[in-house]
């Protein structure tokens, strides 16, 4: 493992470990996201579904 | 009900995880001889235990979908299997920048770093796999026996730094037999843990309820063709 002793090395440390949180929340963002496109597409199935029984319903009965 | 569930969970999460960035900015110092890239750690090992905690929980779902052959179960295993899948990337990628620093290279093919992205890879695979099946049974079946065969290898994972000591390092925490953090630097570590698996329920809350509008989506089919 190494040791950090120069000035140089500690800001890079430190923007590294920015990069790291970065991530680690990018990700977190991205699948919030996706849940959230995920979960529209799935509204609209739905209601689209819907209509076509509605649609369906009447014609059947008679 | 669950929405308001969900809102709430997260709202604690977020207020955790501010709360915990400034301690861990202001009041934890740089570690001796890391410097500040220390504190990926508090999002690296959290991250990866919750992960590990997930995947066994969508183990046991399916477990119990080959058992009881209730695809609900099946629908539990796929939301956790899922938002824990995320969490395996979030320590996967944070372990890879502390590696780029500490070790000087982005990637080690050290055993525990290669279990843990085979362990990715399966359930990459798990949910290809889904997606692939349109049989609802055959894909609960399918996925419980791969999400089993995954759960092996988080246990392998889990050991690997104790059976292998190569570049990976070892256990840190006293709980695992390792030396421990300086007093004062434990505490956010689990404070993080504690939201990161606030955040998790509620994402694997949001998933599950997908789930059920999917399962509304093709019994609405099933009725329309019915006609």
């Amino acid at each position: 493992m190494r040791t950090l002793s120069k000035g140089n090395d500690m800001d890079q440390n430190f923007l590294y470990m920015f990069y790291g949180f970065l991530a680690a929340w990018l990700i977190i963002v991205i699948y919030v996201i996706s849940l959230a496109l995920r979960e529209s597409r799935l509204r609209q199935e739905i209601d689209r579904v819907k209509r076509m029984v509605e649609e369906r319903e009447p014609e059947a009965k008679r | 009900m669950r929405q308001k569930i969900v809102i709430a969970l997260a709202l604690v999460a977020g207020l955790i995880l501010a709360w915990n960035l400034h301690t861990m900015f202001l009041q934890v110092p740089d570690e001796k001889n890391q410097g500040a890239i220390f504190r990926i750690f508090y999002f690296h090992f959290p991250s990866a235990i919750t992960s590990f905690v997930g995947f066994y929980i969508g183990m046991f779902c399916g477990v119990g979908y080959l058992v009881k052959k209730d695809l609900r179960l099946d629908s539990i295993a796929a939301s956790i299997n899922e938002v824990s899948l995320a969490f395996a990337t979030i320590a996967l990628v944070t372990g890879s920048i502390w590696g780029r620093i500490i070790w000087g290279i982005w990637w080690a093919w050290d055993p525990r770093i290669t279990s843990y992205f085979v362990c990715w890879l399966m359930y990459v695979g798990y949910l290809m796999l889904r997606r692939a099946i349109d049989d609802p049974t055959t894909r609960a079946r399918l996925g419980a026996v791969l999400s089993i065969f995954a759960a092996v290898d988080i246990m392998i994972v889990w050991k690997s730094i104790e059976w292998w000591r190569t570049q990976h390092p070892g256990p840190v925490l006293e709980i695992r037999g390792g030396g421990g953090m300086a007093p004062g630097m434990e505490a956010p570590l689990w404070w993080n843990f504690l939201a990161l698996l606030l955040l998790f329920t509620a994402l694997v809350l949001i998933r599950m309820r997908q789930e059920s509008m999917k399962c509304e989506i093709d019994s609405l089919r099933r009725y329309a063709h019915a006609f």
